[in-house]
């Protein structure tokens, strides 16, 4: 791997919320189209390495570079328009939009976003859904492919997804992974929150183990037989 | 029927009138308050002393620079929202990670201050504002005689209402409000200026306020206490309609002028409170408010 490959590099990232401190100097790189997991136990940092990215857990320090860029003292809103793009935990859909207006919110921030048809192929359900509907009277599934389909458009070419499939029926879990799938083809380039290890093996090409606020490990997805009872330990599943 | 009653339909009829031109200046004022309230979470006390500026800036306008009412129908709520602005950017952008509470006794002080200020300035005995030619004299209806300038007051606070309501319900920018006022942090992280929009969205909420002091210099003497008696009654207005709704606090402020007007009518002694006393009723059997969501 050489240096000009990595697209997002993660390094010493430690992260506070208010005097609590949850991020211990986390490390990790992701490639131009590559898919990467972070996998760990429940309030191992995960989403908050997400979120100190992105730079809405404000107290933060060490470096998190962007094509070389350092956003570590950027606002959200100057990180959101370098293309990186964040589909949240709790999903986030507007209740008081309707379907239509949560898909179209996000501004275009560069081109190459993909066409609303094209979006729309992807996900049929949200077409069938696409008029009149309020946002949050969509199901569960509905809302997490809302909340991913509305960051596609806007030209981001680094999703940050956090638990896409949590919660959600088997059938629909693996609808997102053909979409995750269908995303890397398009070049995207991925960065997954799971807990849902299968989930993860099935799309990534890389995992991180993230645990207590610090990058522990990291296994290709190529080398996860050898690596399954080393995995079992970091996780307890 | 109404002569039965002992009430002739001319005295209803021009209750009714009253009590919608009251009502339109309920619905511009709680609209702004509505606006303002769903965004910045915070309750403008100092509307009231926004909406006598409106007054005065027109007024000014008029006898300082010779600017008449139409100009200073644009040019008064253009100015008395870029004070807003002023406002928000050196105080009020200060507290929003603090209680609801400090923005309150914050707009509160600046309330006194403003209205001291021109107290101090023009004294309270109010000063005279001329009907603009075209909209003086009045219609013979038949059955009640309709002032020109108070049937534009109405037609006027209409558009304005249903205009806001149109752009905040059925527009992108509208959508963009919206979803700022739900979870300003997510429409942050999508690229969104939202310290931008909250700056705007006050001066917005503000310039309304300053619109409908306009509205009103020419029926109400222009003095310094005007938007003190009046913002009382608004407060009463948001809380029945509920804090937030946009179409219901339009809704709200028109009904209860139209209450009121009534009440003038049948009961004449329960005219100042009946406002309150509907405020009251409705915090004990819906406190989130007649349009309100429950919180």
């Amino acid at each position: 791997m050489t240096e000009s490959d990595v697209l997002l590099k993660v390094s010493d990232l430690h992260g506070w919320y208010g005097e609590s401190h949850v991020l211990h100097g986390i490390d990790f790189e992701v490639r131009e189209g590559e898919v990467v997991t972070l996998l760990g136990r429940n309030g191992a940092g995960k989403t908050s390495t997400l979120l100190a990215i992105m730079g809405i857990l404000a107290k933060r320090s060490g470096s998190v570079t962007f094509r070389g860029t350092e956003l570590i003292d950027m606002q959200p809103r100057h990180i959101a328009r370098l293309g990186i793009a964040l589909c949240p935990e709790e999903r986030g859909i507007f209740s008081s939009l309707s379907v239509e207006e949560n898909l179209m919110l996000p501004p275009r921030i560069a081109d190459g976003g993909l066409s609303v048809e094209r979006i729309y192929d992807l996900f049929p359900n949200l077409r069938e859904r696409r008029s009149g509907n309020q946002g949050t009277k969509l199901s569960g599934g509905e809302q997490q492919m809302l909340a991913m389909a509305r960051i596609l458009r806007t030209g981001a070419r680094v999703l940050l997804l956090d638990e896409p499939t949590e919660g959600l029926a088997p059938v629909i879990v693996q609808q997102i992974g053909h979409t995750i799938e269908a995303l890397k083809n398009e070049g995207f380039t991925i960065v997954l929150v799971e807990q849902n290890f299968r989930f993860a093996a099935s799309v990534a090409d890389r995992h991180y183990i993230v645990d207590q606020g610090k990058v522990v490990d990291m296994i290709r997805n190529n080398e996860l037989e050898e690596n399954t009872q080393k995995l079992h330990d970091y996780l307890g599943v | 029927m109404f002569e039965l009653l002992g009430i002739s339909p001319p005295v209803l009829m021009g209750q009714l009138l009253l009590g919608l031109i009251n009502g339109s200046f309920y619905a511009v004022l709680s609209l702004g308050l509505a606006v303002i309230f769903g965004l910045l979470n915070i309750i403008n006390f100092a509307h009231g002393a926004l909406y006598m500026m409106g007054a005065f800036v027109a007024w000014m306008l008029l006898n300082y620079v010779g600017i008449g009412y139409w100009p200073a129908l644009i040019l008064a709520p253009i100015i008395v929202g870029a004070f807003g602005i002023l406002l928000e950017r050196t105080m009020l952008s200060r507290l929003y990670h603090l209680d609801h509470l400090y923005g309150l006794l914050l707009t509160f002080g600046l309330a006194l201050i403003i209205q001291g200020l021109f107290r101090n300035y023009y004294g309270i005995s109010g000063l005279p504002y001329q009907i603009p030619e075209v909209l003086s004299g009045g219609q013979n209806l038949g059955f009640m005689f309709l002032p020109n300038y108070r049937g534009w007051v109405v037609v006027a606070s209409i558009i304005v209402c249903f205009g806001t309501w149109f752009m905040i319900e059925k527009t992108r920018l509208g959508a963009y409000l919206r979803a700022a006022t739900e979870n300003p942090v997510l429409v942050g992280a999508f690229g969104v200026n939202v310290p931008l929009m909250i700056m705007l969205t006050y001066g917005f909420g503000v310039a309304l306020a300053g619109f409908a002091g306009v509205l009103a210099a020419p029926i109400y003497s222009v003095n310094p206490n005007m938007g003190a008696d009046l913002i009382i009654v608004v407060f009463a207005v948001v809380v029945i309609g509920g804090m937030g709704s946009i179409m219901g606090a339009i809704l709200t402020g028109y009904l209860l002028g139209i209450i009121e007007g009534l009440t003038r009518v049948f009961y004449p002694e329960g005219s100042a409170v009946v406002i309150f006393v509907i405020m009251a009723i409705v915090l004990m059997i819906k406190p989130e408010g007649l349009f309100g969501r429950p919180a």
